[in-house]
């Protein structure tokens, strides 16, 4: 766990006028329900432990009041925990003072929001050098820089507008021009995109996606839209009424859900798409030649195209020139079918 | 049953109708010489105001005299500017605040005709004590309101003294006043006035910063800001269209309050409307009253375009 950005470890965090006295109940197992009717103490998150890596796009993903959005506010102390320990890079955030905790919120970290939160005064430049002139940058830098990250997120030519003049879409590139600028390496997405369309949200995506290949910045993505966190998630955290239910890889959550919720919530989506040929293929290396080769970064989508229908094709797969193992495209229609209908088939529709 | 048992009957009824009386102070005095009056009373509330009121005079004169000076200077500079200058200004201050041609030429024409029919000097004089009192109000009104925002605590006290502020009759202001102040200070009106019409903007200020986006403030937060950095940025810019609201407010209780103030000696378009009442000339009083309907309708249009002006830089799709 060298690599590790932030650890998150035994965070709980109750939401009430005693929350201290609520922990030892909470750990001890107390449901949420239960507090919430016995005590009226909400417990908003149950021994959270997660580590996020450097580099990396962690999702955390749950329903509306699952607790994510209570989690990502601990990141940044916006919101103090009951209990627990967050480290980031380094550094307990939980024992800053008020000044040093102004300079982690200044310089190590950025957030996106929701509903993008722009000061509606100011216009696109000075909003997206705001990170920059809260710490009294100079002005001809903060102005440089603002410019060239609305350049990046494709604003050029907006900068004299004011927020409202904007759509949706642009006011949330605005907001990730901002949190750009700031330079700093943690970068945290409050349900970024969930206020806007999904063509525009689609669009949003591919774009963090594009930067991210150039900037390996840590980011945490907080969403409610499961296809989104498979789209860009490296690590996938699910949380159920604040408490996480699995977390790991998004390829090896989707083939081993750990429980009839996990796979209730990844029934629905489209396997082919999001499946990769490389989470499917098994890994023995076969001598012959006369395979085609498949990348195992291809979806199982584009290995059906190739097979042309044929169900008893066999494909090599490779990743960065090498071969990795074989694909028999049997497996491919296996890992079509959700876990839970295949050993149950009573029960698919 | 003869005539008398009737009459003695009658009368042992209304012996009985005849209701025990509430146990007021008067009543209680003729039973006990020892109970105050309610005369002793208000007298006894009288000799306390007496008593303090020289300690409070010594604290509250010097504190105090800035006013006097401010409202006599304003109301000097205001008479001695030529007529042509002083109505440059005002339609050029007019312009500025509103930026709206129309609102600028009603302007011209309204003072053009207080002039015309020589009230112009009078008008003047209520407008430099409505200026100077509308300043302080701001002054002392905004910061008051930006510290209720941020206290539960004192915006439960203030609250309470606000509506006492408000719903008070203005003349009630001027009795402790006279006993403070000489009628001939120009800061027993003055004060009268501030305390009048302050209350709006201290209400809509605290309101203004208190109705701020959580979610702006939140990103304030999120970037680092200090408390101070987020008041200049976020909070009192957002919150600049309700406080531009609460001076409108401020501006038209002054004026409600300067014709009154008149008894007390403030100077202006009130005097005239006093002699018309206490002389009984009516076309006096009347044109005076009108001369403010005007005043007040020009304070209200230009404060009132500076608001949408306002208004129009924040809200979407404006």
């Amino acid at each position: 766990m060298t690599d590790s950005f932030i650890s998150i470890r035994n965070l709980y965090k109750i939401f009430g006028p005693n929350s201290s006295a609520m922990i030892s109940r909470a750990k001890s197992g107390m449901h949420k329900a239960d507090m919430l009717k016995e005590f009226g103490h909400v417990l908003g998150l149950r021994n959270i432990n997660i580590e996020i890596k450097k580099g990396e796009i962690t999702v955390i993903m749950g329903l509306s009041g699952s607790g994510k959005s209570t989690l990502i506010r601990h990141l940044n102390r916006l919101i103090d925990p009951t209990s627990g320990e967050v480290i980031v890079n380094g550094t307990d955030i939980l024992k800053l003072d008020r000044l040093q905790l102004l300079q982690l919120r200044r310089t190590q970290m950025s957030m996106v929001f929701q509903k993008f939160a722009l000061l509606p005064h100011e216009t696109v430049l000075t909003n997206a050098g705001m990170p920059c002139s809260v710490r009294g940058d100079d002005r001809r830098v903060i102005d440089k820089s603002a410019r060239e990250w609305l350049h990046r997120v494709g604003l050029s030519g907006a900068e004299a507008l004011y927020p409202h003049q904007l759509s949706g879409g642009m006011q949330q590139r605005v907001g990730l021009a901002r949190a750009l600028t700031s330079n700093s390496e943690l970068m945290l997405m409050d349900e970024a995109y969930s206020a806007l369309d999904p063509l525009i949200r689609s669009s949003m995506q591919d774009l963090l996606l594009e930067l991210q290949e150039d900037l390996q910045k840590t980011i945490v993505f907080i969403t409610h839209d499961l296809d989104e966190a498979l789209k860009i998630a490296d690590h996938l955290v699910i949380l159920k009424d604040g408490e996480i239910v699995q977390q790991g890889e998004p390829q090896h959550i989707l083939l081993n859900p750990a429980d009839p919720y996990i796979e209730d919530f990844v029934s629905d989506i489209n396997r082919a798409r999001v499946l990769r040929v490389r989470s499917v293929m098994t890994e023995t290396i076969s001598g012959s030649t006369d395979l085609e080769l498949l990348d195992g970064d291809e979806n199982l989508e584009a290995a059906i195209l190739r097979s042309k229908g044929e169900a008893g094709k066999t494909f090599a797969v490779h990743t960065a020139g090498q071969q990795v193992g074989t694909l028999k495209m049997t497996d491919v229609l296996k890992a079509l079918v959700p876990a839970a209908r295949r050993s149950n088939p009573s029960n698919a529709e | 049953m003869t005539l008398d048992e009737l009459v003695s009957k009658a009368g042992g009824g209304e012996a009985e109708v005849e209701a025990i009386p509430f146990p007021s102070l008067d009543v209680l005095h003729k039973a006990c010489g020892s109970i105050p009056r309610t005369r002793d009373m208000t007298a006894g509330l009288e000799r306390l105001f007496l008593d303090v009121k020289d300690p409070i005079k010594v604290v509250l004169d010097p504190l105090t005299q800035p006013l006097s000076w401010a409202l006599r200077n304003a109301i000097e500079t205001m008479q001695s500017l030529p007529w042509w200058a002083a109505i440059i200004i005002l339609v050029l201050i007019a312009q500025l605040a509103g930026r709206r041609v129309g609102v600028t030429l009603f302007v011209l024409a309204s003072f053009l005709g207080l002039a015309f029919i020589d009230h112009f000097a009078y008008a003047m004089q209520t407008l430099a004590i409505i200026l100077v009192c509308t300043l302080i109000c701001v002054l002392i009104g905004v910061p008051i309101g930006i510290a209720m925002s941020r206290s539960n605590v004192l915006e439960r006290w203030l609250t309470p003294m606000l509506d006492m502020l408000q719903t008070l009759p203005t003349f009630v202001y001027l009795i402790p006043l006279i006993f403070l102040f000489s009628v001939t200070e120009p800061k027993l009106y003055g004060i009268a006035i501030i305390l009048y019409a302050i209350v709006p903007a201290i209400r809509l200020t605290n309101l203004g910063i208190r109705l701020v986006d959580a979610d702006v403030l939140e990103a304030a937060d999120a970037f680092g800001m200090t408390s101070r950095q987020k008041l200049l940025r976020v909070q009192l810019p957002l919150a600049l269209p309700n406080i531009m609201a609460g001076i409108n407010q401020t501006i038209m209780l002054s004026l409600s309050m300067v014709v009154i103030a008149s008894l007390v000696s403030a100077p202006g378009l009130g005097t005239l409307v006093l002699r018309g009442i206490n002389k009984l000339e009516l076309g006096v009083g009347l044109v005076a009253g009108l001369g403010i309907v005007i005043l007040a309708i020009v304070l209200d249009r230009v404060s009132r375009a500076a608001l949408q002006r306002v208004n129009k830089m924040h809200q979407p799709g404006a």
